[in-house]
């Protein structure tokens, strides 16, 4: 037997049984679903990264301010309105 | 051998299959083992592949010419390190390189973006698969690199541009980038394909796509030096078809890197960046297209092939899968949030990313059109410099400018009295530098001035965010400036290392502008002792040398250069005639200088049989800076690249918190 074929054959049989593994692993598994997020982890995940948004919104406001990119009016009149929101997003977490 | 690899193109063709059939029909169906073991058909293939690619570099490095491919690229000659590069030399290598680097980018991604979430990732190994069979078909059933023949005494050996140490890198690169593209293009269709179009699938390919539009970009730019230095004709870019085929999906995706940042940070574009990271990938398989289809004439096509039908088809499937795609989930892409003014950071976002496309498709329209002229009309049309450079200036200058206004605009919405203080000294400084150039003469190119001041007023707002950033951070606690510095920069590596890379967008321009705006052109014929002057260097032709390589016949000028009287070196430029391929290089001779920038870049023309040597000599000032450009694009994409594991920390508290891990 040459070598190629040799390589040849146990390339495909490598192939086959990694191909066939999840099968061989679990021959007869309890539950074979693939699980998605149901309706509140869905939720719980656009949640999430809305408020990631709105803190790191505030987060963007504070830094432009002290950057001298915002003026004191417009900051104060930003603030309030970001506060609000990722307070509300930090409530409903909890 | 040759049948080694052709068995394992066959497997690695059946596993893609399998990956692509069966892993669609465990995504529809929610088959979890199914789902699995198509995932690892996806590795399988990429170790079948791996297979291939030993046979074809063993076979090129024993100069078995009983592989057509051997023959048809090198010879027995050619030194080892170009016969191993001539692995992409040619069409079917390239194609193998092409599933190679897609087989490995899918392996990794799937298996370490577990972050997309698994129903997503269950669309993403198809996806993936699809494009992987694609390719497996093409070098199983159409440009094998496994055909054989009757071995002939030598081969035909490497086109001798080939024959460049820039031959060992610059195609990898530009592979790396085009092919790294598919990344989240397969995330963005199993994001649309699952039905969840929420953020994951941008953050589990964020570095993937990072990665890709760097490797595209360093690759294009070694690919302009390769052309410097080699072709022979004093340019770097040429506005090729094929050199603006990996320019357009660069394009794209820097819009897409872009504007994915107004959907993560105010949940906006989602239609957009799903469009744009398609048109990426799009572009990307038109620029494989382009190159491999010997569709158009170029320095890259090297060979005619059968495979353009093909890469036509595949393109128009994948172009009208993905937009009825999009079309059909248009409902879950619609944003909840507004732009709230005209004068915001991500307005000048949007700005930018308007004007990324309208570039990228007018080059597209420029490429294109000869095609379509030709295939409709029977005669070629010429689109040539002056399009490219009208388009290059209308959009690429304001382009430029923007990169200077975005930084200084807040998120959200600014004031004209804010705006008048973060612009105040950019545009001091842009303006003392326009005034500067004029004095000095620089006025003899209108869009090199602009040019140049607009780049100050970028390098001014640059300097300036590290500067107001860096105080801001000192401000907060006891650290001191370079504590600041560093701490400014960890905490933001995305937008600091985007600056860096802004940065080199500048050197570029700076140099493009200096070189092509600025550059000043001689052309003589000089006989022995004769001389001819340019940009203030006195050049005189001292006679020819010849020499006999292994593989080529060297035939070079001596050229002593002069400046103010003063002996400066000797400048070689020459041609070599090589054998085994019957074909003459123009070699250039270039004296860099530190001092300045510029070069001076001699072409030897014409070698004449009564011994004189019609010169052509070109004085290019700053065009070094191009160069330079290139290790602050690899600083700045290495900065947005590396690791943030305070990032890390809350991408996983959102995601593992949200429990949506199945």
């Amino acid at each position: 037997m040459s070598a190629a074929l040799l390589i040849g054959a146990l390339l495909a049989i490598a192939s086959v049984v990694l191909v066939a593994a999840p099968f061989l692993r679990e021959p007869a598994p309890a539950d074979d679903r693939l699980l998605s997020p149901d309706a509140a982890q869905q939720r719980r995940l656009a949640h999430a990264e809305e408020r990631d948004r709105a803190l790191d919104a505030l987060k963007e406001l504070e830094f432009d301010h002290r950057t001298g990119k915002i003026s004191d009016d417009d900051y104060r009149a930003q603030v309030g309105l970001l506060r609000r929101r990722a307070a509300e997003t930090l409530r409903s977490d909890g | 051998m040759p049948d080694l690899g052709r068995a394992a193109l066959v497997t690695s063709f059946l596993l893609l299959s399998y990956a692509t059939v069966a892993g669609a029909f465990a995504a529809w169906h929610g088959r979890r083992r199914l789902a699995e073991s198509a995932q690892n058909a996806l590795v399988a293939a990429f170790a079948a592949t791996v297979v291939a690619t030993v046979v074809l570099l063993v076979a090129l490095a024993q100069h078995d010419f009983s592989f057509t491919y051997v023959a048809n690229h090198t010879s027995r000659e050619l030194p080892l390190g170009y016969t191993l590069t001539a692995f992409w030399g040619g069409q079917e290598g390239s194609l193998l390189l092409w599933l190679l680097v897609l087989c490995g980018y899918s392996v990794a991604a799937v298996l370490t973006a577990r972050r997309a979430g698994r129903e997503v990732l269950s669309w993403v190994v198809p996806t993936l698969g699809l494009v992987g069979t694609f390719f497996a078909l093409l070098l199983v059933f159409v440009a094998s690199p496994f055909a054989t023949q009757v071995a002939p005494a030598d081969g035909a050996g490497l086109n001798p541009s080939l024959q460049n140490p820039y031959m060992a890198i610059h195609p990898p690169m530009l592979y790396l980038g085009y092919v790294g593209l598919t990344v989240p293009f397969a995330f963005a269709m199993g994001a649309l394909l699952a039905r969840r179009t929420d953020e994951r699938w941008i953050v589990a390919t964020r570095r993937w796509t990072l990665a890709a539009w760097a490797f595209l970009g360093v690759g294009q730019l070694l690919g302009a030096h390769w052309a410097y230095v080699e072709i022979g004709w004093g340019g770097y870019y040429a506005w090729d078809p094929v050199e603006n085929a990996a320019l357009m999906p660069w394009l794209a995706a820097t819009a897409f890197l872009h504007s994915v940042m107004i959907q993560e940070k105010r949940g906006m574009l989602k239609v957009w960046n799903v469009l744009l990271v398609t048109l990426a990938f799009c572009l990307s398989l038109f620029g494989t297209f382009l190159t491999r289809s010997g569709i158009i004439q170029s320095i890259h096509s090297f060979t005619q092939s059968s495979i353009g039908p093909w890469f036509l088809g595949f393109i128009c499937l994948i172009t009208a899968g993905s937009l009825a795609l999009i079309f059909l989930r248009l409902p879950l892409l619609r944003s909840k949030t507004r732009l709230e003014s005209l004068v915001s950071r991500e307005a000048t976002f949007l700005y930018n990313n308007l004007l990324l496309v309208a570039l990228a498709l007018t080059i597209l329209w420029g490429v294109v059109y000869p095609l379509l002229s030709e295939a409709v009309t029977g005669e070629a049309a010429t689109v040539g410099k002056p399009y490219y450079n009208f388009f290059l200036h209308s959009f690429g200058l304001p382009l430029l400018l923007l990169m200077g206004i975005g930084p200084l605009v807040a998120w959200r919405r600014a004031s004209l009295r804010a705006l008048g203080r973060t612009f105040l000294w950019p545009l001091a400084a842009a303006v003392a530098a326009g005034i500067a150039l004029l004095a000095a003469g620089a006025g003899s190119s209108r869009i090199g001035v602009i040019a140049y001041t607009f780049s100050v007023f970028v390098l001014a707002s640059i300097v300036l965010e590290f500067v107001r950033g860096t105080s801001a951070r000192k401000g907060l606690g006891d650290v001191g400036w370079p504590g600041a510095f560093s701490s400014l920069v960890a905490r933001n590596r995305r937008r600091y290392g985007g600056y860096v890379v802004h940065a080199a967008v500048v050197l570029l321009a700076i140099g493009i502008a200096g070189s092509s705006a600025y550059q000043t052109v001689r052309e003589g014929r000089l006989r022995p002792g004769d001389s001819m002057t340019v940009a203030g260097n006195r050049l005189v032709f001292r006679g020819f040398q010849t020499s006999t390589e292994s593989n080529h016949r060297a035939i070079r000028a001596n050229i002593d250069v002069y400046r103010g009287g003063e002996y400066i070196g000797r400048l070689r430029p020459g041609k070599n005639q090589y054998f085994a391929e019957g074909q003459v290089s123009n070699e250039v001779a270039i004296r860099h200088s530190v001092l300045t920038g510029g070069d001076l870049f001699l072409i030897a023309d014409q070698v004449n049989a009564d011994g004189s040597l019609d010169l052509k000599a070109l004085d290019k000032p700053l065009v070094n800076l191009i160069w330079l450009a290139g290790l602050v694009f690899i600083g700045g994409s290495l900065i947005t690249l590396w690791p943030d594991a305070r990032e890390q920390r809350r991408l996983a508290e959102r995601y593992e918190g949200a429990a949506v891990q199945a």
